[in-house]
C-alpha cells in the first residue's frame, strides 16, 4: 500500500497499490468501514492481478471531491500537530500500564 | 497531482543531514503459488501501532510489536512522530486494517490472516538499519508462521 508515489517508484516493491490520500489514511478514512473494506479488498486483489514486477496500481478513490487542492497544503511546514512532550508521553504510557495490569 | 514526497521531505527536514533515499534498480519477484483464498496473509504496518500496554517507540527505533490478530480497536494505540495520527487514533483501521482483514478472512477472500500482525515506527533515519536490523527479524517471524504473502501498510 502506498500514498507516496515518487518514493514507491524509487524503491520498486514487487507489487504496489497507490491511494492518493494524505499520510495517515493509507487504508481509508476513520469510521468509514465500507470505504476501508473496498480499499483493502482492491489492494489484496492485486496479489492475483499484478503480473509485471514493480507494477503500481492506482485506486480510483478521491480524498475530497470538494477540495482538489489538498495536496498543495498537506505535508508542508507546520502540517504536524504539536508532539506530546516526553512527560506527557510517559504519563500516557503509565496510564496504559495501569489499565492493563 | 500526487504529492512529490521526496522534494517536500527535503524541504520539511532541511535543517537535518540530507536523507539518502533508497533507489533500487531491480524488483524482487516471487509469484503467488496459489489463489489468495488459500493463502496465509500477514499484516505489517509501519504506522507505530501499539497493543494495550506495549511500550511506545523512540526515535530511530528498529524494534517492532506483535499485535494479536483479535485485538479490538480499543486495545490499540498509535505512537509516531512523522504523520498526523488523529485519524488513526480515532480509528486504527486507517493505517492498520485489522478489522477489515478479519472480515475478509471470514468472507473467504483470504485463506487465513496470520497471528500476530506486526507493527513498527517507520520514522527510522537509516535505511541500512531497517534492512539489517528490523527486516530480518520480521522475515524470520513470517517464515516461522509459514505465511504465503504479507500486506505492508505504511502511514
Amino acid at each position: 500500500m502506498t500514498s507516496a508515489l515518487d518514493i514507491t517508484q524509487a524503491v520498486k516493491p514487487p507489487r504496489s497499490v497507490f491511494l492518493n490520500f494524505p499520510l495517515g489514511h493509507q487504508t481509508g478514512k476513520p469510521h468509514q468501514p465500507e470505504l476501508q473494506r473496498q480499499i483493502v479488498r482492491d489492494a489484496l486483489s492485486c496479489f492475483e492481478t499484478i503480473r509485471r514486477p514493480g507494477e503500481i496500481v492506482e485506486l480510483p478513490y478521491v480524498w475530497d471531491p470538494n477540495d482538489r487542492t489538498w495536496e498543495e497544503r498537506d505535508y508542508t511546514r507546520g502540517f504536524m500537530p504539536r508532539r506530546p512532550t516526553p512527560a506527557e508521553a510517559d504519563a500516557s504510557e503509565a496510564e496504559r500500564r495501569r489499565r492493563y495490569s | 497531482m500526487p504529492i512529490a514526497y521526496i522534494p517536500r521531505t527535503q524541504e520539511l527536514y532541511s535543517s537535518y543531514t540530507p536523507y539518502r533515499w533508497v533507489v533500487n534498480e531491480t524488483v524482487p519477484w516471487t509469484p503467488l503459488k496459489k489463489p489468495l483464498s488459500s493463502c496465509k496473509l500477514a499484516l505489517i504496518a509501519s504506522g507505530g501501532i501499539l497493543y494495550r500496554d506495549q511500550p511506545r517507540f523512540h526515535g530511530d527505533d528498529t524494534s517492532y510489536r506483535r499485535i494479536p490478530k483479535n485485538a479490538q480497536a480499543s486495545d490499540l494505540n498509535i505512537w509516531h512522530f512523522g504523520y498526523p495520527t488523529a485519524a488513526a487514533q480515532a480509528d486504527p483501521n486507517c493505517v492498520f486494517p485489522l478489522e477489515r482483514l478479519r472480515e475478509l478472512e471470514a468472507a473467504g477472500l483470504i485463506g487465513e490472516l496470520s497471528d500476530p500482525a506486526f507493527s513498527f515506527m517507520g520514522g527510522i533515519y537509516s535505511s541500512r538499519r531497517v534492512r539489517e536490523e528490523l527486516a530480518p527479524k520480521i522475515i524470520e517471524e513470517l517464515k516461522e508462521a509459514r505465511v504465503d504473502a504479507f500486506y505492508l501498510v505504511p502511514a
